[in-house]
């Protein structure tokens, strides 16, 4: 029985509630929030997309365009034409769930990789898109001037500020995304993965809820794009590109895709990964994150979550 | 085999739970289904026998939609179905078991079943995710009545146990109780013993003996000629897409033609 128990939730949340705190005093690690304001942001799109890739057994290798439909309307809404950030946001995730619908109506009917190459496809003409609209996005040169968030006269200014908001939408979506996941959609869910033809014969109807998960992956990537922009302030097309689709990817083989804790395992390594470890290789970094997806897929096929398992497995012997 | 053998079965004007006239069904050129017509008394258990290739199971996903005939008509309680799509038709009151035993093997035995509730119930992916309180209670009602199903299946002692690590006869009858959990009037099982040894067929027998005491009318497919002649009240005999012959167990094994067709010139079931 798939029950997802609340105790490492809740430890999870405490120590990222005292975690600002306790790197305040520690030197070396001081400029961790920040980093983990990205693995938040990550975190909110991996758990869209283990929904969608590991439970339901979808492939979409778009997902940054999602990201950047969010983080390119709140951009453009609130510099262009002055909206309100948060009603911006909300634009640009109801933006996603048509795109997303558009994409998935004709995709998602048919079986096997078309979804895969579909949304890869989508995720070149998006990522086009916001190059070559240079008098909307800024093209290569990206746009700056995005405002920050504020909230009935509390600006998330600070570091820290914007740290908890991250985090409030990254808790939600995880707590929202479990409690699917043990229902009678997330069943759904698993058992189109299993066997589409079964599913239909007992009722499912299989596209509708595969449009569904797709839609609602798209949002909260968007919403996670939209949470980007008002950090950064800028944005650029190459935080977009096909590699962050790739690199998603990554993120939750990594952690491990069956798994919801997977996502946030992750979506942790590969921040570290690409904003501390792996400065050096620079242009190799795609590299090393390629023979990393490798030896994942080779060694452990269910991720750093299955690890203690295969670790076990050795004491047993 | 072209010429038809009507042995009289009582034409279905009331009772008849499922109807199925001229239907056609062909794939490119290939005819897998030639001017098939019979109809289903309800409460009954109907076997479909026939060589391999005979056309049974693609009469089965005829009917559960999976395949929309090229021509003809379903009707199922007087309802038109053959152009509904498989999810619609199950929300109808027919469920099926396949031949190639299809659980969901990524879940335990028990969400399997629980599975099978889901067209009995309603509760939306924003209710699950926010678990409002109709959503919880719901959940709770499906568990019941899985478990419930589990043990009239005889499985509610291996509820926790994961649906891929079953033997095979138990993995068939947890097929057959996730149908079961869709609560259908009609069920088509496709060769529900095939595989089976004699303790596991016996099993089976017996569970879909029970179906028909639940009031549910069968539709089998089985190559099983015991299981067949002990449970079905009638048989329906295809050859090449075509029914060749159809009536009550004794009627078939005299068959002169069903003999030669099928049991290939000599009768060993009597």
């Amino acid at each position: 029985m798939l029950r997802i128990r609340k105790t490492p939730i809740a430890l999870f949340a405490a120590i990222i509630i005292v975690f600002p705190w306790i790197a305040r005093l520690i030197p070396a690690i001081k400029n961790y929030p920040d980093l983990l304001i990205f693995a938040g942001i990550y975190c909110l799109i991996t758990i869209g997309l283990s929904l969608l890739m590991g439970f339901s057994g979808q492939i979409s290798l778009g997902h940054a365009a999602f990201f950047g439909i969010g983080a390119y309307i709140s951009g453009v809404l609130t510099v262009r034409y002055g909206f309100n950030p948060w009603v911006c946001m909300l634009i640009g995730a109801g933006f996603a769930a048509v795109v997303a619908v558009l994409v998935g109506l004709p995709s998602l009917k048919l079986r096997g990789h078309y979804l895969a190459m579909a949304t890869l496809a989508f995720g070149i003409i998006v990522f086009i898109i916001f190059n070559e609209e240079v008098e909307l996005t800024g093209g290569p040169d990206g746009m700056s001037g995005i405002p920050g968030l504020s909230l009935f006269g509390f600006a998330f200014d600070s570091m820290e500020r914007y740290y908890y908001l991250v985090w409030f939408f990254v808790f939600t979506s995880f707590i929202f995304t479990v409690n699917v996941i043990q229902s009678r959609s997330g069943r759904a869910l698993r058992a189109i993965h299993s066997s589409q033809e079964a599913s239909m014969a007992m009722g499912v109807d299989v596209s509708r809820y595969k449009i569904g998960v797709f839609v609602y992956s798209a949002v909260i990537a968007s919403l996670a794009g939209s949470l980007y922009a008002h950090y950064m302030n800028f944005i650029n097309p190459s935080t977009f590109d096909v590699f962050f689709s790739i690199k998603l990817l990554i993120m939750i083989s990594l952690g491990g895709m069956h798994d919801i804790w997977g996502a946030v395992i992750g979506s942790f390594l590969v921040t570290f990964l690409s904003f501390e470890w792996l400065h050096y290789f620079e242009e190799a970094e795609i590299i090393v994150y390629g023979v990393i997806l490798l030896l994942v897929t080779i060694f452990m096929p269910n991720g750093l979550i299955g690890l203690p398992r295969i670790v076990l497995g050795w004491f047993r012997r | 085999m072209v010429q038809e053998i009507n042995i009289v079965v009582e034409k279905a004007g009331g009772g008849a739970i499922l109807e199925v006239e001229d239907v056609i069904m062909s794939f490119g050129g290939l005819m897998a289904l030639i001017n098939l017509g019979f109809h289903v008394r309800e409460g009954i258990i109907k076997a479909f026998i026939g060589p391999n290739g005979a056309g049974k199971t693609t009469l089965f996903n005829v009917i559960t939609g999976i395949f929309p005939p090229t021509e003809g008509a379903v009707r199922f309680k007087g309802k038109p179905i053959d152009r509904l799509k498989p999810h619609e038709i199950s929300r109808l009151g027919i469920s099926r078991t396949f031949q190639t035993v299809e659980l969901f093997a990524n879940m335990t035995v028990l969400e399997n079943v629980m599975l099978g509730r889901h067209i009995r119930t309603r509760s939306s992916f924003v209710a699950s995710g926010l678990r409002l309180p109709h959503a919880r209670r719901q959940e709770e009602e499906i568990r019941c009545r899985a478990m419930e199903i589990l043990e009239f299946i005889g499985l509610a002692g291996k509820w926790s146990e994961s649906s891929g690590s079953l033997p095979l006869g138990e993995r068939k009858i947890l097929e057959i109780g996730r149908a079961l959990a869709t609560e259908p009037e009609l069920i088509c099982l496709d060769e529900p013993a095939a595989g089976l040894n004699e303790t596991e067929t016996k099993t089976a027998a017996d569970l879909i003996k029970r179906l028909k005491e639940k009031g549910i009318t069968v539709l089998l497919v089985e190559h099983d000629m015991k299981v067949v002649m002990n449970i079905s009240d009638e048989i329906l005999v295809l050859n090449y897409g075509e029914k060749i012959a159809e009536g009550s167990p004794e009627e078939i094994q005299n068959n002169p033609i069903v003999i030669e067709a099928y049991l290939g010139g000599e009768n060993g079931y009597a």
